[in-house]
């Protein structure tokens, strides 16, 4: 190999021009520095977790189904986290509760939570997941959100979903994952009627997202083109999509 | 073009007396990383290490791969060797330089494997026999077998390694950022638990791999280290 190009020979100073040339040639990788300039630093993770939130949109399938778990794969009632933003328990009359329905849709007013439960019952084994990297298989009951939507004569061409909660905790979501057939109104954990902690009278099961996508202790539900308000987390920096 | 060695001239001076002097050679030099592998280096040389720092941070959320109740902890990871400050900074610069760490990764692949570079860095099976010489001469003190092209057996496999590993890296963070979406990704790993599990390992092994890396940089020198920013070396050693 040492002398196949012994013919091949290069002046010292151009040898230099062109050792710099090549050199330059990466400054345009300089411009990763951009994300070391406070004043740019939170524009631009703002626009990267928005293209990963529109990417995780276009990644969405409707028809595509989360796995679903044998009840022998269940974790225990008692091994099921409660995770809440404030209080485990906002008080809730559950008596007197009903949902505010409002926005786009035919019928709006306040639904009782036996309007809910006369809608066919769905009972699935899925897997939560929170954010924070736990995950725990649990069995949830509950009507689709889509058979509400039929009930309340939502706009399905709408584009968001936005819930209001009675520990003030506010939720939206894209239509598409309202959609879905495995998102439900849940009313019932284990077979049971949902306890207080874990949202009573009514919450978000939604195993095509991520844990705090799933609001409990629904007050209000709205069917609208426009976003007023995001979402509690989402307002502190996370991903508005958060699809799995 | 890139084993091609060339020889570095001082031009003759012309004498007074109007004879030329000949032309002395005063090294060898050989490009050896085409402008695309060197960028590709660079640039995720940066994400990889937001990656590392940011994930970490991510990890710090729940440190544990058990149940939630009760929660065992692993390991607990100083802040001040992590990225973004808290879980929703950290998944914000993870979410953002991911992109940047796979472009990086396909640009560097569909580069390597459409210009044939390629053949530079893989480690194919008639380097099997080269490989114990070099082992020996690492950490036997045995003889330094002959350079004969850009990387020898040992450090073929070392970068074929990390090149599978960075490609495990984007598969397992698929399989825990949409074990729903990518439900066969997670369903291979054993499920999303799994997968976030295999994630975390492939961490460590890359970070492993980078040790070796630096430390190799450091002992081959300047000339060595240069050739990645300017695609040069100086005195190559075949």
């Amino acid at each position: 190999m040492k002398n196949d190009n012994s013919d091949r020979k290069m002046d010292e100073k151009k040898f230099r021009r062109v050792n710099r040339r090549e050199l330059l040639k990466l400054t345009p990788a300089l411009v990763l520095g951009a994300f070391a300039i406070p004043g740019l630093q939170e524009s631009l993770l703002k626009t990267g977790l928005g293209f990963s939130d529109w990417a995780s949109a276009r990644l969405f399938r409707r028809g595509h189904l989360a796995t679903t778990f044998d009840d022998a794969e269940v974790a225990p009632f008692d091994k099921f986290p409660i995770n809440g933003y404030d209080v485990d328990d906002p008080g809730v009359d559950l008596e007197n509760w009903t949902l505010t329905v409002g926005g786009e849709v035919q019928t709006p007013g306040e639904y009782k939570l036996s309007q809910v439960q006369a809608l066919p019952l769905v009972r699935q084994n899925t897997r939560h997941i929170c954010v924070e990297g736990w995950d725990v298989i649990g069995r949830f009951g509950g009507a689709r959100l889509s058979d509400f939507f039929k009930l309340v004569g939502a706009d399905t061409t709408a584009r968001f979903i936005t819930v209001k909660c009675a520990d003030d905790y506010y939720e939206s979501l894209d239509m598409a994952t309202a959609l879905h057939p495995q998102t439900l109104l849940c009313y019932e954990m284990y077979d049971q009627p949902l306890t207080r902690a874990h949202g009573a009278p009514l919450r978000l099961q939604i195993p095509t997202k991520v844990g705090y996508k799933q609001a409990k202790y629904l007050t209000e539900l709205k069917v609208t083109n426009v976003l007023d308000k995001v979402g509690y987390w989402e307002d502190q920096g996370y991903s508005w999509f958060y699809g799995l | 073009m890139s084993d091609a060695v060339i020889e570095i001239i001082r031009p003759a001076e012309k004498k007074i007396d109007g004879e030329e002097e000949t032309p002395v050679v005063v090294a060898r030099a050989v490009y050896e990383h085409p402008f695309i592998v060197r960028l590709c280096h660079w640039v995720n040389t940066v994400a990889l290490f937001v990656m590392v720092g940011s994930g970490l941070q991510i990890f710090r959320a729940f440190p544990s791969f058990g149940a939630k109740i009760p929660q065992k902890d692993l390991l607990h990871w100083p802040r001040a060797f992590a990225i973004g400050g808290w879980l929703g900074g950290a998944l914000q610069w993870h979410l953002t330089f991911m992109w940047i760490y796979m472009g990086t990764g396909v640009l560097y692949l569909g580069y390597q494997i459409f210009s044939g570079n390629y053949r530079q860095v893989l480690f194919m099976p008639r380097d099997i026999p080269g490989v114990w010489p070099m082992v020996k001469h690492y950490f036997f003190f045995g003889e330094k077998p002959l350079a004969r092209e850009a990387y020898n057996p040992l450090q073929k496999h070392a970068y074929t390694t990390a090149i599978i590993l960075g490609a495990l890296s984007v598969l397992t963070g698929l399989a825990v950022w949409k074990p729903v979406q990518f439900s066969w990704l997670a369903w291979m790993m054993g499920g999303f638990h799994w997968a976030r599990i295999w994630h975390f390992g492939v961490m460590w092994a890359i970070l492993f791999f980078v040790l070796g890396h630096l430390v190799m940089v450091v002992l081959h020198g300047w000339n060595n280290f240069m050739s990645m920013l300017t695609g040069w070396k100086k005195d190559p050693e075949y």
